[in-house]
């Protein structure tokens, strides 16, 4: 049991990482990793919302959505749920902790785009996957996301400084150091035979 | 004519919603491993483009400014959510394909930024051409780069062999990382070029 939920978490983590081989919040990917502090303060408000929204999502789905036979209203509800959940949370940390909101808070509403949270709700429902599946699943890919974005962000910080062709300064390199990742991503595929 | 055709063409070239927008990365990169699928994504994306462009801009008089995103949401999640239905009874193998990346239409930034930028604030006409040409746009350039990855790495294009049977496919254009890197250089030609001009 402990081994399933533990490739669960690895497979979301490294195997199928969730910017560099799925292509899922790619915006989020490129927008805001110019420095390392946006970037963890990013990846941690993203972990924070995931594991909110695959839960809350998972109740919608299985407890509203299902016995109502109302599915196919499943894009629109997700996407209004996730919207009010964010909106909830920016207003309960601004006035319960303002510390945790100063740290993450201007990263919120950027959130309710980020497709990584739209896709993880849609995953957990077509993998039907169990409440704890979903949730070790979401701490996963959000895991997953913090680690890519982190090491991207710091990669950029070293390359602001680096003797750059003029036509590839900027997004262009960008993307080629993220193809340099990607492959070193795709080696974790042999990784438990996955 | 011309209120509906400098929208239009303005958005297949001069602002391009991918190479010089740099916005709606997402599904390009995932679904441009063959030119087929990127003419479908297109279309898709298309179709939900002009639809919410068209609906915002014949109600946008009657749209309180305070609470216009949950109402383009909405209407974008209800054109999203027929595509999905269509796509999965006429096209289950497309379908099965681009799977997560249709219901993914609805957070596309493209969307929601030409609700907000363009149809709630220009008629209907306008509109509707802003959202051709943007939708046209967005599959043209998935079509290029389906195209150049699927000769690349496969040796064919649009499934018909094109390359030479003895040309040897770059199986890493096919995979994650050719992706990033045909659209890094696809953007440094188009800056390079720019930069002459």
């Amino acid at each position: 049991m402990l081994a399933h939920f533990l490739l669960l978490f690895i497979g979301a983590l490294l195997v199928n990482n969730i910017l560099l081989i799925k292509f899922i919040a790619l915006c989020s990917f490129f927008g805001v990793s110019n420095s390392m502090s946006t970037s963890i303060g990013m990846g941690m408000a993203v972990t924070f919302v995931m594991v909110l929204a695959s839960s809350v999502s998972w109740i919608l789905w299985h407890f509203i959505l299902v016995p109502l036979h109302l599915e196919f209203l499943q894009i629109s509800s997700f996407i209004l749920t996730i919207a009010a959940l964010v909106q909830f949370v920016e207003l309960f940390l601004k006035k319960n902790s303002p510390t945790l909101y100063r740290s993450m808070g201007i990263y919120l509403p950027l959130i309710t785009t980020n497709c990584a949270i739209l896709a993880v709700a849609f995953i957990n429902v077509s993998s039907n996957f169990s409440f704890i599946e979903s949730i070790v699943y979401a701490i996963g890919v959000s895991g997953g996301y913090t680690l890519a974005i982190v090491m991207f962000a710091g990669i950029r910080e070293r390359m602001a400084s680096a003797p750059i062709p003029r036509a590839f300064q900027g997004y262009p390199i960008a993307f080629v150091t993220a193809s340099l990742m990607s492959l070193a991503f795709l080696g974790f595929k042999g990784l438990f035979g996955l | 004519m011309k209120r509906f055709l400098r929208p239009l063409i303005n958005g297949i070239l001069r602002e391009n919603p991918i190479l010089v927008l740099m916005i709606g990365l997402c599904p390009v990169l995932a679904v441009s491993s063959a030119a087929i699928n990127g003419i479908y994504m297109g279309l898709a994306a298309t179709f939900v483009l002009v639809g919410s462009n068209l609906i915002i801009s014949i109600i946008r008089r009657f749209v309180p400014d305070q609470i216009r995103i949950p109402i383009f949401i909405t209407i974008i999640a209800t054109f999203v959510t027929i595509v999905d239905m269509v796509m999965h009874a006429y096209a289950p193998d497309m379908y099965n394909i681009l799977g997560i990346f249709i219901p993914l239409i609805v957070v596309n930034c493209i969307i929601l930024g030409r609700a907000e930028a363009f149809a709630y604030h220009n008629g209907v006409i306008e509109s509707l051409g802003d959202g051709i040409g943007m939708g046209l746009g967005f599959t043209l350039i998935l079509v290029v780069l389906g195209g150049i990855r699927e000769l690349l790495g496969n040796g064919t294009l649009f499934g018909f062999q094109v390359m030479p049977i003895a040309y040897k496919p770059v199986l890493l254009m096919i995979l994650p990382p050719g992706a990033f890197l045909t659209i890094g250089f696809l953007q440094a030609l188009q800056r390079y070029r720019g930069g002459k001009g």
